[in-house]
């Protein structure tokens, strides 16, 4: 039978040592690639399909949005003014919900999952992880996935004749800032969140900004103070700023929809790590 | 108020007991081996539904609250916004009626199937394998087919109550000009049996989770809402993808559903075609359900 | 909120002096959920290389003792220091020093079983060069060699405390929290979790253990706590507790449900102590065997009689009036 080394023993222990002896701080050690890590083991050995097929869901509804009703509707105003496709419309929008969605999902019930039921960061939390490891690792991970859709996305609208500019690789990017804004706000909301019911309030929220935000038609046909509200939140930014790229036409427009997510981005890292002791630690 | 209740029935059995000769014996009995067996056997499924449906009371709150907030959102966003684009460019193409009048049986139809997707995958699976629901019933004298059966009852409850809120909605936006409008409660529900029957033959088969269900919904759900003439009429797809709605129950309940609210013409032959092939699917689903179920728990 | 020192102290380092070192003292130890206090004011002190017990009921606070140890936890008030630190504001570098093994097991579901090892190593910044022969070692050490390449899932409840186990010493920690590590287990598994933790004990390991049962506590512990609604009822090594509260060995009778709560008064007088429960009834004596012989001499005729040893079931008895195990 095998006696195993421990700290005192002969060894690898100044290795273990090494590892004692890094420097922490109150709630980081340093160790976000521990947490990444994981998260790319666990996806290959399980069903990466699964993951893959997330990619599908904006694909298909812009056949059929953009194929099936874009035969009736026929063309309509792009940004800047001129005649586009209801296709070539609606794709960069599509691209912005499915950032929203993923962002979304992944910080929320993806970490209040893990969290509640398969208690996977009570374990990581009993080593020298600290909670900002924990969080900043899913974040990544979050984003790294919407980077990989939508590469994915936007390789599908170059196939379907969507993209008419270079301008329009930059979508990618801005899906990850827009991903970056609702990860980032997603985990410190879900801080405050107890139970299954109270989960689905973020459904309730998701579903009518998806819906309005000006994905499948202008926001022209709502009254003024409707335009207001919708302008206020986030993801009729995210559509109008890919929308825009996605034509290559800028305009100061384009400088406060990135700078809402930028905000939004700041405000969320700080709501998050304001909220991690209550998040992980309780 | 029922605690009284209870006390009196306590009371009424200690008399009878009494009665029959006992001498300090416990208030409570319960009937038979035979009773209960036999009370079973008559009533089984109906037990088990009513133990589906009390779990599902627990979020009964947020059904509701689905149930009414989706069609307010769906028909205002479709019906109303995007149909200000769809309405200008083209009158014709839906049959002379509004879009709003056209997406509506849709969208009631999508939101049964939908419902019943959910319902008929992931509690099934908890009955088999995560939590093992279905393994405590099984345990008292009810049978795998009236566990099924039970599970069936309480969706079709839940399938009916959701899709009168979701019509209810629909008439109030007035997008249900015929008289016949209410029947297409009927007709939602058996999409979604339809839909669900053979999905939950398949759920009672996964013997591990290996996220089947993501791509169910995925690769099929959701291929399913937005090619079967949902949101445009199925013709205006190329034949590549049209096959797709006619082995849609999605496409059949609507088409049924239109003709039931604003009275679409098609030749009757092929409504009769809609109506047999969702019940030809529920027939087919909950033999092999009830199969399945039999199997697993070792009939 | 304390907030007191934030390096190490020379607590971990060999002594100049023959004091005892402590690892972990707690002073006025309190964890409050709303109005219940799950933990309220213990104090204790371990010294390195002890195993250390806390003995209790169900929902004494052992759990929320060992998550505020943890860091996991943040405490309500009093003090805690754990190889100098303050766990709730050094919570990366006090759990740097610990292996846990939680009440329940957290494995990661998702990994296979070797993986779980090197990727909870990862957690602690280790490098895979150390991580993949010592991974072995331990899959080893837990008897689960042949389970490296299983999934979690499939393993059953004994395996995944062991692996739990073979987890928490992968940083070769050289204090082990351990939370009622064999509850749920069948006896054999029990019997090879005692044996592994009979080895790390040899080995100098520190352990911090929890639980309900009285024979574990006796096995396994240098000294322990009885808790007992979130405070301390005493304090000491199994066989002194057992000195101090209870008499060499014990009397178990039983008349049967309903005689047993009125025979009391017909045993009066035979050994030093006597206490009555729902379904039997104790005589604490120096000699059983004299006390059972008294009890027949009265006339009485008890069901089923039993002498044997005093445990710290007896002492819990004693303090709470309570049995343990309910
Ligand atoms: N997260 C929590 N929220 C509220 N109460 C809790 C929580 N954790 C533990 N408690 C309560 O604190 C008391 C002590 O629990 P615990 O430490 O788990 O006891 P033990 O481990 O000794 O069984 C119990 O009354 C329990 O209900
Ligand atoms: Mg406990």
């Amino acid at each position: 039978m095998s006696a195993i080394t421990t700290g005192r023993g002969p060894g690898s222990s100044s290795v273990t040592e090494a590892a004692r002896n890094r420097h922490f701080g109150s709630l980081y050690s340093r160790n976000v690639r521990a947490v990444v890590a994981r998260g790319l083991m666990a996806t290959k050995s399980s069903n990466w399909m699964v993951m893959l097929s997330g990619f599908f869901e904006p694909v298909l509804y812009l056949i059929s949005m953009g194929v099936g009703l874009g035969a009736i509707v026929g063309s309509v105003q792009g940004p800047g003014g001129g005649e586009i496709s209801y296709a070539a419309y609606i794709a960069p929008a599509l691209l912005a919900v499915s950032a929203m969605n993923g962002a979304v999902y992944d910080s929320t019930w993806n970490v209040f999952f893990k969290m509640n039921f398969a208690k996977l960061y009570q374990g990581m939390l009993y080593t020298s992880l600290g909670p900002l490891d924990v969080a900043m690792g899913e974040i990544f991970l979050a984003l790294l996935r919407g980077l990989m859709y939508a590469t994915g996305f936007t390789a599908v609208m170059g196939l379907m004749g969507l993209i008419t500019t270079p301008w329009a690789i930059l979508m990618i990017p801005a899906a990850v800032l827009i991903a970056f804004g609702f990860a980032s706000f997603g985990m410190g909301i879900t801080s405050y969140m107890k139970t299954f019911q109270q989960m689905d309030w973020i459904n309730f929220v998701m579903l009518p900004m998806f819906l309005f935000s000006a994905t499948f038609y202008p926001l022209s046909v709502y009254p003024q103070y409707i335009q207001w509200l919708i302008q206020a939140m986030p993801l009729w930014h995210g559509v109008e700023l890919l929308r825009q790229i996605s034509v290559g036409v800028f305009t100061p427009a384009t400088a406060v929809h990135i700078g809402y997510y930028l905000v939004m981005i700041a405000l969320g890292v700080l709501l998050t790590t304001g909220r991690l002791r209550k998040l992980f630690l309780k | 108020m029922t605690k009284k209740v209870e006390l009196a029935k306590k009371a009424e059995l200690t008399e009878s007991t009494q009665a029959a000769g006992a001498t300090a014996a416990p208030a409570l009995r319960a009937h038979s081996p035979e009773v209960s067996a036999a009370k079973a056997r008559k009533w089984g499924a109906f037990y088990y539904a009513e133990q589906v449906l009390r779990v599902m009371k627990g979020y009964g709150w947020t059904i509701v609250m689905y149930g009414v907030g989706q069609p307010v959102a769906y028909l205002f966003a479709m019906g109303v916004g995007l149909a200000t684009l769809v309405d200008t460019n083209s009158t014709a193409a839906f049959g002379g009626v509004s879009y709003l009048v056209f997406i509506a049986p849709a969208l009631l139809i999508s939101a049964a199937v939908m419902t019943a997707a959910n319902e008929f995958t992931f509690p099934v699976m908890d009955g088999f394998k995560w939590r093992r629901v279905y393994y405590g019933p099984h345990a008292s004298p009810l049978t795998p087919e009236q566990i099924a059966l039970g599970q069936i009852i309480a969706v079709t409850v839940r399938l009916l109550l959701q899709s009168a809120i979701y019509f209810g909605v629909v008439a109030l936006f007035g997008a249900s000009p015929s008289p016949w409008g209410w029947a297409s409660i009927l007709v939602a529900t058996l999409a979604g049996l339809s839909f669900g029957l053979p999905l939950m033959a398949y759920a009672a088969s996964i013997k591990e989770d290996k996220g089947q269900f993501a791509m169910v919904m995925r690769f099929i759900v959701m291929p399913l809402f937005l090619f079967s003439g949902t949101f445009f009429p199925l013709d205006t797809l190329p034949l590549a993808v049209r096959w797709i709605g006619w082995t849609s129950p999605i496409w059949h309940g609507t088409e049924l559903g239109r003709v039931l609210s604003y009275g679409y013409e098609e030749p009757p032959l092929l409504t009769i075609a809609h109506l047999v092939f969702l019940l030809a699917l529920c027939v087919v689903g909950w033999i092999l359900t009830k199969r399945q179920f039999v199997k697993r728990m070792g009939g | 909120m304390a907030a007191h020192q934030s390096r190490p102290s020379s607590a971990g380092s060999p002594s100049a002096a023959g004091a005892p070192q402590y690892v972990i003292t707690a002073e006025n130890l309190t964890k409050r959920y709303g109005d219940v206090a799950a933990v309220d004011g213990i104090s204790f002190s371990v010294p390195a290389g002890e195993a250390f017990g806390l003995l209790g009921p169900n929902g004494a606070g052992k759990s929320t003792t060992m998550k505020m140890i943890g860091g996991v936890s943040e405490r309500t008030s009093g003090n805690l220091s754990i190889m100098g630190l303050d766990p709730d504001q050094n919570g990366p570098e006090v759990r740097a020093h610990l292996g846990v093994v939680p009440q329940q097991d957290n494995l990661d579901e998702e990994l296979k079983v070797r993986d779980n090892l090197l990727v909870y190593g990862r957690y602690f910044g280790l490098p895979m060069s150390y991580l993949k022969p010592k991974a072995d070692e331990l899959l080893e050490f837990a008897q689960l060699t042949d389970k490296a390449k299983s999934k979690v899932d499939a393993l059953s409840g004994g395996m995944k405390r062991r692996l739990t186990i073979a987890r928490s010493l992968i940083n070769e920690p050289r204090i082990l929290l351990l939370d009622e590590p064999t509850t749920g287990l069948d006896p054999q598994a029990r019997h090879i979790l005692w044996d592994r933790l009979f080895r790390l004990k040899e080995q100098g390991v520190t352990l911090i253990l929890t639980t309900h049962y009285m024979d574990e506590a006796e096995q396994l512990c240098d000294r322990l706590i009885v808790v007992d609604k979130g405070r301390i009822m005493a304090e000491g090594s199994p066989a002194s507790l057992i000195r101090e509260y209870s008499t060499r060995e014990v009397l178990e009778l039983r008349f049967g449900s309903e005689r047993n709560a009125t025979v009391g008064a017909e045993l009066e007088g035979i050994g030093d102590r006597l206490e009555t429960l729902p379904d039997r009834v104790l005589i604490y004596a120096h000699d059983g065997e004299a006390a059972l012989e008294e009890v027949s001499a009265r006339g009485l005729r008890p069901v089923t009689s039993l002498v044997r040893r005093s445990s710290l079931e007896d002492v819990f008895l004693r303090l709470t009036g309570r049995s343990l195990v309910d």
